[in-house]
Parts: C-alpha cells; structure tokens; sequence
C-alpha cells in the first residue's frame, strides 16, 4: 500500500454555531487526481484553507510527506512542497508572468537574503522561469504585466507558478472557473499530464472536467463528507444524486 | 540591457544638486552651499525611507525616531569628546569621538537596532495599526529625549564644532557638501541595487501580494524586518549628518511632524522611484526657502499643495517626469 | 501610605481616560465604519479648544463656549468630510495618511494665522470652581469630577445611540459591511459625514473641556491624538467598547506611571536619579504596554469583527 502524500484527518472548523468542516477525513495517493466537489456552501473552500495553511482547524490533523504540518503556516507548507492555486486568481500585478515565475523558482531555490546580483541578469532564475512559461503556453507573454493578462492566461501563469515551485502536491481550487470551452479543454488535458509529476487534489464544479480527470471523488456536503470513491460509484450513489447532481447524472 | 528613465532621471538629478553649490559659489551666494547640503541630506534620509515605504509598503508614519536616533548618536558622541569624559555605561566606559566615520557607523548601528526592534513588534501588525503603532513608536523615543536632561531635553544639544572627516577641513560648507553628495549617491546606488536583486523581487512582490508571496514560500515578515531595519540605518546616517549640518541636535528631530516630512519628501519626488527622495528633497527645500521667506505661515500653503498633489499628481515628479515605472 | 494622593491620582487617570475616551471613540467610529485613517482628529480637537476659549472670551460666559465648541467642530468636520475626506476612501492609507497630514499643516497655521503662536485662555466656569472633600481628607477639583462625569455621560449617550437608534443601526450596519448597506437604500454619503461630524463633536468637546485645565494653543491635538492611537490600538480598532476600555487603561496606566515609577526607584536610588529614571520610564510606559498588548493579541483586547 502506497503511503499517501497528503492526509487529513478528523478535521473540524466550527464557526460560532456553523460546523464548516465536520470530522473531514481524505488522502491523495500518488499519481492520482482526487476530485473534492459538493454544492454550494458545502464548506469546500474552508477545507482548503485549512490544507493549505491559511486556517487552522479546532481539531484533526493534516500530514503531508510524512510530516504533521497542522501548526505549519501558509509558507512553511509551501516549502515543503505544497503547491496551490488560488479561486482568484492571485499574482503580482505589477510584475510580469516572467517576473512572477522567476519569484517561484526563487523561493524553490531557498535564497531570497541575496542582495546584488540582478535578477533580471540572473540565468539560473530565468532559464527555470521560461521553461515553465513554456510549458502551460505562455512563453510569448513573459514579459507582460500579470494584471494585463487574460483571465485565463493568469490561471495557466498560476499553474506555472506551482510548476516552477517543483511541488510535490497540488491543491487546485476551481481552476476551470470562467474558463470558455476551449481554454477547459486546454487546461484538462494538461492536467492530465500533470498527475504523473504530483498528485493534485482538485477542488471543481465542472462536471465534465471531474469525470474526465477523476481517479476518486469525494463529496462534501455541510462539512461532511458524504461518500468517497471512483467516479462511477459516486455517480451511482443515491444519496449523493439526491443531493448533488440531480437525476440527469 | 537598457537603462530605465528611472535611472536616467536619478544621474541627471544627482548632479544637478552636484552643480547647485558651485553655481551658488560663482555667483557669489555662499549661503546656498548650505541649502544645497540640506537637500542632499533630507534626500538620503528619504532615500532610507524610501526602502521600507516604496519598496516594502511600509507606511512607518515614525521614521523620525531613526533620523533622530542618528543625530543623537554624533551630537552625544561629539559632546563627550569635547568634555573629554567618556560614556559611562556603568560596566563598560567609551570614550566619545569627533571623528564622522566613526559617528556614522554608530549611528547607523543604533538606528539599525532601534528599527530591528520597533519592526520586530510592528511587522506583525499591518495596515493601520502598523501606520499608528510606527507613530506611537516614534512618539516614544521623543518624549524619551524631552526628559532626558543629561543631554539637553527639550532644549537640546550643540555641537560646539563640527565634527571632522580625516583629511578634509569640514568646516568648509562646500567640502561638507560633497561628503553628504557622496553618501547620498552610495545610498542611491544602494537602493538600485536592493530592488534588482532577489531581495528586492521578494520585498516588491510581498508590497504586491503578500498572500502570494507566502503561498511560494517565502516568510513575508522577515524580508520586511530586513527591509525595515536596512531603512532605518540609511534614515539614520542622513540623522547624523544633519545633526553636524546645523552642529544642533533636539527632540524636534523625532517628533510625528519630522515623520510626516519625511513621508512626504517622499511622496512629492515619486514614491518607490529611484530619483524620488532627491527630486522630492529639492523640490521641499526650495520651496520651504523661498515661501519661507515671504511668509511664516509657509506650511499652510504646503499642507495645500500636498493636498493637491495626494488628490491629483499621485506618482509625484518622478511619475509626471518619468511616467509609471515599468517592472519587466 | 498617601491614601490621599493616591485616590486623587487615580481620579487624574480617569479624567485623562475619559477625554481619550471621547477622541478615541470618534477615531474608532471613523475607522469602524468609513476604514478611514483620520491624522486630522487633533486638529478638530484643536478647533474644538479655540472655539470655547474665544466665544467664552466674547460673551463671558464658558457654556456658551461649549455649545460654540460642539457646534464649530462638528461644522468643521462635516466641511473637511464633504471636500477632502470623501474622496479618500477609496484610496489607500498612505493617500489618507498623506492628506490628513496636509489637513494637520493648513489647520494648525491657520489657526495660527488667526490667533499667533500664544497660548488663549480659558477659565473655569464660577459654579464649577472649587474642590470637593474626598475620602482621606484631601480636596480635588470640582471641575475634573464634571469632566468625569461627563465622559461617562458621553459614553452611556453613545452606547444608547449605537444599540437603541435608527442611526446607530446604520452605523453597526456599515461597519460590518459597507457595500450591502450601500444595496439596502442607505444614503451612504449622509451617513458618512453624519458619523464624521460626531467623531469631530466629541473631539471638540474633549478640547474645550481639557482647555480650562491646561491652555488652549496649537499644537495641543496630536498629542492627544497619538495617545489616542495607543488607546485604539489597545483596545482594537473599530469597537466602541475597545475604546473606553483602552482609554480607562491608558489614561490609568500613565498618570499611576508617573506618580509612582519615581517612588519605586526612589526605594533603590537616590532621589535626583530616581526621578530621573522613574520619569523617563514613565514617559515610556504607556507604549511599552502598547507593544506587550500587541504580542499577546495583535488585534488588541476587543477586536470588531469584521465581516
């Protein structure tokens, strides 16, 4: 049995009287993509938070790599090798994609008390920085400002980002959101390809893209999770078409 | 690779001031040595704010507290010298010094350590408690000095003679001109040099995003502890020499009104802007000398063109000059 | 021991609790509500002070000063609010700070335009005159006890107003979420300079009233202010009751601080050093509480949660 690289388990996060995430257990092997999906105000982006480091929960634990990194902040995690995107998506404006990517391969590198050498001089940022530009197609706007990016092209500079940090895991919050039909298309089959360098933990309400990519489902409803398995088992489950996809699925 | 307007701005700006004293020199008005030596040094210390405000983010409404510290580093290190009486720590005796290097390395020293410790606490706040607990920081160190007597209080204390530079008769305005021309280019250069390098891409992006910067790994507090007690070093040194420039050193020095000048030297030039401190230092300095001279009332008209400035010319001279600054 | 002095000590740091109370809790209402920075709060105090002490001047009489205080400070707030506040709330706080400095610059030298750089003069009213016998036999002012009273007053006022009115509803409404109120029909604009024009009542009346005690000069606001700022920062921006309860520490801690702080050094050092260090500490103790809060809980004792 392969250890998973990510587990959370018995995670609880009440809100006064609003249980958010209720005894919420979950792993991601490796390789796989694990679909997280629900309806709305099911308590998905709370439970993301609290994976990725920006919540702390009441109780449970969260162990990645093989270490307990529930009391870890947001940047520790991420040193470890967690990687995320975000719902909105969150860059530095003013700089360029490059600018941005190159941040990431800096931060992988370990080194940002460096004071003199130039960056933009400097080829061991630049080369790394490219070749994940490359890689998600948008090697030509490199040295556009992130602000004056396309919505879709500011979710492929998010996944560059992750790439270039070399993580370990990814945690994908809705990043098929406000995507047109071909940019989904474009983003799936990368994903796709992506599953064999770091299992991703996908947050998603594209339902296409959750059949498409899904190695297991998971549903989350009022914080709990309801049922767990491949996708044909979720589709099958009654309760979770009651409460989810309605009868059309 | 070709050199930014910012940079380009920055050389012409720096020798314009180069030129300032010797025109005045030529023309036979000596007295303009001094200003000119004035704006060199209110530009380094916005230059030193420059670090944590325009790169960094960082409204500190309480960098007097370091221009004041800097200055009191030279005027007590001078004043024991001059009584021939070393400071007396209890367990440990140094003897004062009129030597400048060895004033600014202990200006810069004090200023350091005071920024690293206010930072230290008001890092871990941010927005407006940081802007209001920079100033009650500030307000701190001067109520400090108002009622510590030994060194003058409110009243303050003088430098009887200007402290000396190995070598060179500072005495001599337009020799002490240079010297503070001369820190402020290495400050100047300083500050390029911090924003191109990875330091510098950190400090930026966390002023951008700091979600994003944590979410890549990269512990935003410490970059701006850095940034925030490299500021108050340069902040401080600009201190010490403006406390050998009027051979006086008071609490006025610290006080929340020197922080807001401070704060807007920097906004009037360009805040973040290479050339900003210097273009905002001269443009202050002028202004506060000639309107100065036609009324006394002369800050209310300041208070009104900073108002104008805030609410129409948000990117300063640089930005009007110059443009946006491009960050590819 | 001096039960005496200690008990009027005391009843020095609630009076200087309570006039924090008044700027604090105006500061704490313009954040709270507008997420404004307002550095011109010492000015509106200012305006406050010279507004009594003038009309007093003119007409004799100190309570026509205090009604001419509150009227020309809430004028002066709901004047700077419609031209210059308004268009900063949108902006960041550097843009907020930078031009309520610039207010800071054009009120204070136009007051001193108006008036020079002398100190006006404000006296106690005649039927507020004269000491009140306290417990352990020493008499203190029947003025400060009026101003006590007067805060706690004041803050009770607010309370009700905050929880029992339509005004106060819209008040807690807006500080909760600014946008939603925006939705339900609120004149946004109104209520803003309604809530700015308190702040600067309350500002103008702590002027007024601290001028009879010390002078009425420029300059006399940021002090206040800044402590003000401690006291907000303690007590957590945006909570009324953070601001009474960090006004009552503050004013407290600092007027005890300076009573005692050169008693207590006085027991380990000679007196002339004692009260040097024991009024250097105590210049400083108000802000090393400040940072000591501030590691334990960085929001401050009560932070308004926001939504």
């Amino acid at each position: 049995m392969t250890e998973p690289v990510l587990a959370v388990s018995g995670l609880t996060k009440t809100f006064g009287a609003l249980k958010a995430t209720a005894n919420v257990s979950l792993d991601l092997k490796p390789g796989e993509i694990h679909a997280l999906i629900g309806p709305n105000g099911a308590g998905k982006s709370t439970l993301i938070h609290q994976i990725a480091g920006t919540l702390r929960p009441d109780s449970g634990m969260v162990r990645f790599m093989g270490h307990d990194i529930t009391q870890l902040g947001v940047a520790g995690r991420a040193r470890l090798g967690l990687g995320r995107s975000f719902q909105v998506s969150s860059l530095a404006p003013e700089f360029s994609a490059l600018r941005n990517v190159m941040l990431a391969v800096q931060a992988r590198q370990g080194s940002s008390f460096r004071f003199f050498k130039p960056v933009m001089r400097d080829v061991s940022l630049i080369e790394p920085a490219m070749a994940a530009l490359e890689r998600v197609g948008l090697a030509e706007r490199a040295k556009i400002p992130a602000a004056e990016l396309s919505h879709g092209e500011r979710r492929q500079l998010e996944i560059a980002i992750a790439l270039a940090l070399g993580s370990k895991a990814f945690l994908l919050d809705e990043p098929m959101a406000g995507m047109g039909p071909d940019g989904s298309r474009a983003l799936t089959a990368f994903l796709d390809g992506l599953r064999t360098e770091a299992p991703i933990l996908l947050v998603e309400h594209d339902m296409d893209a959750v059949f498409a990519l899904a190695d297991r489902v998971s549903v989350l409803v009022y914080g709990r999770i309801v049922a767990s398995g491949t996708v044909e088992e979720i589709r099958a489950d009654p309760e979770v078409r009651r409460a989810y996809l309605g009868d059309a699925a | 690779m070709s050199v930014s307007r910012d940079t380009i701005l920055g050389i012409v700006l720096l020798l314009v001031l180069l030129m300032l004293p010797y025109a005045a020199l030529e023309a036979g008005k000596p007295f303009y040595v001094t200003l000119a030596t004035r704006m060199a040094i209110l530009a380094l210390a916005a230059v030193g704010l420059n670090i944590a405000l325009g790169l960094g983010g960082l409204v500190s409404f309480g960098h007097a507290a370091f221009f004041g510290v800097g200055g009191y580093a030279a005027g007590i290190l001078a004043s024991h010298a001059f009584a021939g009486q070393p400071l007396d720590f209890g367990f440990l005796s140094v003897p004062g010094t009129k030597t400048m290097p060895v004033i600014w390395l202990v200006a810069i020293a004090v200023g350091g350590l005071l920024a690293a410790a206010i930072g230290a606490i008001s890092l871990r706040t941010s927005g407006v408690y940081f802007i209001m607990i920079t100033l009650a920081f500030a307000q701190m160190t001067y109520y400090f000095a108002v009622s510590w007597p030994a060194y003058g209080g409110e009243d303050g204390l003088s430098i009887t003679l200007r402290n000396g530079f190995p070598g060179v008769n500072t005495l001599v305005p337009i020799n002490f001109f240079l010297i503070a021309w001369g820190l402020l280019a290495a400050a100047l250069v300083l500050f390029a040099v911090l924003r191109n390098s990875r330091f510098g891409a950190a400090l930026q992006a966390a002023r951008q995003n700091e979600v994003r910067v944590a979410t890549i790994g990269i512990e935003p507090y410490r970059i701006r502890l850095a940034a925030f007690a490299l500021s108050g070093m340069v902040t401080a040194l600009a201190g010490a020499l403006y406390a050998d420039l009027n051979r006086f050193v008071s609490p006025s020095m610290l006080s929340w009104h020197m922080s807001g000048e401070l704060i807007v030297l920097a906004i009037l030039g360009g805040v973040g802007r290479l050339a900003g401190p210097v273009a905002g230092a001269m443009l202050f300095v002028l202004f506060e000398f000639l309107l100065g001279g036609l009324t006394e009332r002369w800050q209310f008209f300041l208070g009104l063109v900073l108002l104008g400035v805030v609410l129409f010319a948000r990117g300063g001279v640089v930005g009007l000059i110059a443009g946006r600054p491009r960050h590819d | 021991m001096q039960t005496a002095l200690f008990i009027e000590q005391m009843l020095n740091g609630l009076q200087l609790g309570v006039m924090l109370f008044l700027m604090a809790a105006g500061l704490t209402l313009i954040f709270g509500v507008m997420g404004l920075i307002n550095l011109a709060h010492g000015s509106l105090y200012m305006v406050g002070a010279f507004a009594c002490a003038a009309v007093a001047g003119a007409t004799g009489s100190f309570w026509l000063g205090l009604a001419a205080s509150l009227a020309a400070a809430a004028a002066a707030g709901a004047v700077v609010e419609i031209l210059v506040i308004r268009r900063l709330y949108e902006r960041d706080h550097l843009d907020q700070v930078l031009a309520t400095f610039a207010l800071i610059l054009i009120f204070s030298e136009g007051t001193r335009w108006l008036y020079g750089s002398f100190p006006l003069y404000l006296d106690i009213p005649p039927l507020l005159q004269g000491t009140v016998a306290l417990p352990g036999g020493s008499r203190y002012q029947l003025y400060r006890l009026a101003v006590i009273g007067v805060g706690v007053t004041v803050a009770v006022g607010l309370y009700l107003l905050i929880t029992r009115t339509r005004l106060g509803m819209r008040i807690r409404a807006g500080e909760s979420d600014r946008e939603m109120i925006g939705a339900l029909g609120v004149d946004i604009r109104t209520l803003y300079t309604v809530v700015f024009a308190l702040g600067a009542a309350l500002a103008g009346l702590a002027g007024a009233m601290v001028g009879a005690l010390q002078s009425v000069q420029v300059g006399m606001g940021e002090p206040a202010l800044i402590l003000a700022f401690v006291v907000i920062v303690i007590g957590g921006i945006g909570s009324i009751k953070g601001a009474l309860v960090g006004a009552v520490i503050v004013g407290v801690v600092d007027t005890m601080g300076r009573f005692l702080l050169p008693q207590l050094f006085g027991l380990m050092m000679p007196p002339s050093q004692a009260g040097l260090v024991g009024g250097a500490l105590a210049s400083m103790l108000i802000y090393i509480v400040m940072a000591v809060v501030l590691a334990l809980k960085p929001q401050g004792l009560f932070p308004a949660a926001k939504g």
